[in-house]
């Protein structure tokens, strides 16, 4: 940002950028009159827009030349480092912190908050599981939803052709998963970076495909309802006080919330076992050999590590939390269909992902917060919402480019405590 | 034979041809249990070709590779599948331009080299998770050998920090020490000695005297001519994907086509020889 002619003309022709833009899109307002729909033209709007982006371009860029040494996006970045040194700082204070907050919640949150904590917690768990293997492994896959949806229909179809309830078909489900990402695992797994996104994708909409259309096992679009909802030792959560429910046994007014505090800690209790899970193979040589593999493959067939199965194993491990946040969701919604599985899910699974630092566990947590609550505690700003959102994922990816958190704690060491690993050393796995 | 003098690796007419292109014809050679073997040759003349061949990394279009352990079992290395090659023949390599893993520490990259012994005590990873098991004991013994290597060549105090952090010459050496961690027989290193200054190639020279000595063979390619003279026992140059002289390194010094190959080749010798000739 240094060559860009006089800081003036660099200001108009920022305005006449956000004139093209603008013009469209803020310009013009469909209005709903008594001849049908009428179009508005705005052109206050247009010109103050345009306006305050020729002010603040001419602004930086007298700014910028004062200091010529110091570009802005230098300065940003000299910021954003601080930021991290700082959070590394808070880091040991920030994870009980957010634990007790995460426990403490149905006793303080309201109805609609509790609900949302419970979207940010199944996000949480899908970006852990996602995390074994993009962030760990290395391992670019976009079709993460195609998992999640093999465990919430494998739930629902068992539940309803058996009878059992949820605690029972949970390991299923998460056993189908895993075997759909042995099944994906075994053809596509000669093909690295680019070319794995693409057959992963399309993995996820062939899922999604044949649920649609094999309308005699899963209902097609219809969907399936009536999925049992899930139970405490056996006592149902409903609205009368009627042994065997909830209500009855402890002698509590029957309540709708307290099916939602359950739901709350099952999920809390099923993204905690992830985390465990993925923390514990991180220091065990099978979660060594995945980060190796993301490092150098060829390294990693030097040393006699059979690729094949180590691969392997990173798909059917988070296949596997994938199909049990699908259970979950099963449970929780008691109807699915496959509109729940679209691309998008799997978009925003890889965005909380690598928003938050890929292989960072803190960093999937903080994303999911941001990319799952954010849009919704900003619901008062109505449409411009999403135009924010957006902004703020374009600011983060500028100065923050490897996610929130970013550096990497060493599996072992030698005596004294483990230095972490500075972001540019660690290798992306698109090798 | 003595077992001293036995024959560790048997290269018998391998031939490498990628579409028209011939990068090895028809060489033939033997690696000696107990002994230093250089292959040496210009650029392009087919040396890491053959070190891929015998690694695993490109199947060979013609020829054996026979691999006889101490205890007599014997390996066809061209119908391995790479992985076992390293794990079961047991041949390690390090490659020309360093494949560590940077993001990880020294002591990290180690450990991966142990990837086989470590995953047998871990009973399907299942029992390592719960804590179970014999796995506290095998990670203990894979920390204790990755401590005596990374003293043996000189990292121990480095022990934690990423090895992209390395200097070069570090990198070189842990990228030895991660391949010594498999326990090989023979150990193939690809130019160890390319881009470190003298005091590290004499530090280098002893490190693989001392690897040879305590049982494990090594092929070697090399371009410092110093260093292959000073530590071989057998010397193998190649040209052109051709077999052109093998021998000790007296023979092979002596040896016209080999003199003939590389001031026909090589740009500093012909610099040199410019230079000298210019007023």
């Amino acid at each position: 940002m240094t060559n860009q002619g006089s800081p003036l003309r660099d200001a108009f022709l920022s305005a006449l950028v956000a004139l093209g833009l603008f013009a469209p899109m803020v310009g013009l307002q469909t209005h709903v009159g008594a001849h049908g729909i009428a179009l508005v033209p705005r052109p206050l709007a247009v010109a103050s827009l345009v306006g305050a982006v020729f002010v603040l371009r001419l602004a930086i860029r007298l700014w910028q030349g004062r200091r010529p040494a110091a570009g802005m996006s230098m300065m940003a970045g000299a910021a954003a480092g601080r930021i991290a040194l700082a959070a590394g700082r808070a880091r040991r204070f920030l994870v009980p912190a957010l634990l007790a907050l995460a426990l403490l919640m149905p006793v303080v949150a309201s109805r609609s908050t509790l609900d949302l904590g419970v979207l940010v917690l199944t996000y949480v768990m899908l970006g852990w599981g996602l995390n074994i293997v993009v962030g760990l492994a290395g391992l670019l896959d976009l079709g993460y939803v195609a998992f999640y949806a093999v465990g919430a229909y494998s739930y629902a179809l068992i539940a309803q052709a058996t009878g059992l309830g949820f605690w029972s078909c949970l390991p299923a489900a998460g056993a189908l998963a895993a075997l759909w990402g042995i099944t994906l695992g075994f053809p596509v797994l000669r093909l690295r970076g680019d070319y794995l996104a693409i057959v992963t994708l399309a993995f996820g909409e062939i899922i999604r495909i044949v649920l649609l259309n094999w309308v005699s096992l899963t209902g097609g679009p219809n969907g399936i309802s009536g999925i049992p909802r899930p139970t405490l030792f056996g006592l149902r959560f409903t609205m009368t006080d009627e042994p065997g429910t909830f209500a009855g046994f402890f002698h509590l007014a029957p309540s709708s919330a307290h099916r939602l505090v359950f739901l709350y800690y099952v999920i809390l209790a099923l993204a905690l076992l992830t985390n465990w899970v993925t923390l514990r193979l991180r220091r065990q040589p099978l979660g060594r050999v995945w980060e190796a593999l993301r490092e150098d493959e060829i390294a990693c067939r030097s040393l006699g590590i059979n690729i094949t199965t180590t691969k392997l194993t990173a798909f059917a491990v988070g296949a596997c939390f994938g199909g049990f946040a699908g259970a979950f969701f099963a449970t929780r919604q008691g109807f699915i269909s496959p509109e729940s599985f679209t691309f998008m899910e799997s978009a925003t699974v890889l965005a909380i992902v690598v928003l938050g630092g890929m292989g960072s566990q803190l960093g999937v947590v903080l994303a999911a917060l941001v990319m799952i609550g954010g849009p919704e505690m900003f619901r008062a700003l109505a449409d411009y919402r999403m135009l924010i959102f957006g902004l703020a994922l374009v600011v983060m990816m500028v100065l923050r480019p490897r996610g929130l958190v970013t550096e990497r704690k060493p599996s072992v060491s030698l005596g004294g405590a483990a230095r972490a690993i500075p972001a540019a050393l660690i290798a992306e796995g698109r090798s | 034979m003595a077992t001293a003098t036995a024959a560790l690796l048997d290269v018998r007419h391998l031939g490498m041809r990628f579409g028209g292109i011939v990068a090895l014809d028809d060489v033939s050679f033997t690696a000696r249990r107990g002994e230093i073997t250089a292959v040496i040759g210009p650029n392009g003349a087919g040396k890491t070709t053959a070190f891929n061949c015998i690694t695993g990394f490109y199947r060979p279009s013609a020829g054996g590779l026979h691999l006889t352990h101490a205890d007599g079992r014997g390996f066809a290395l061209a119908a391995m599948p790479g992985h076992l090659i390293a794990r079961r023949a047991r041949v390690a390599r390090t490659f020309q331009n360093i494949r560590l893993f940077a993001g990880m520490t020294a002591l990290e990259n180690l450990l991966v080299a142990q990837h086989a012994p470590l995953m047998a005590a871990t009973g399907l990873g299942v029992l390592a998770i719960l804590g179970l098991g014999r796995y506290r004991a095998a990670e203990r013994r894979a920390i204790d050998k990755a401590r005596m290597w990374l003293e043996r060549i000189d990292l121990l105090a480095r022990a934690d920090d990423p090895a992209g952090a390395l200097p070069y010459g570090a990198q070189r050496r842990l990228e030895i020490a991660r391949a010594m961690c498999l326990d090989p027989v023979l150990l193939c290193l690809d130019e160890p000695a390319a881009g470190l200054n003298p005091r590290e190639t004499a530090a280098l020279d002893a490190l693989l005297l001392g690897i040879r000595d305590q049982g494990c063979s090594i092929l070697l390619i090399e371009h410092d001519m110093g260093m292959v003279m000073r530590i071989s026992d057998h010397i193998v140059v190649l040209d052109h994907g051709r077999k052109i002289g093998d021998g000790t390194p007296a023979e092979i010094r002596a040896d016209p086509h080999v003199i003939a190959a590389y001031l026909g080749e090589d740009d500093e010798s012909a610099d040199a020889l410019a230079r000298a000739a210019a007023p």
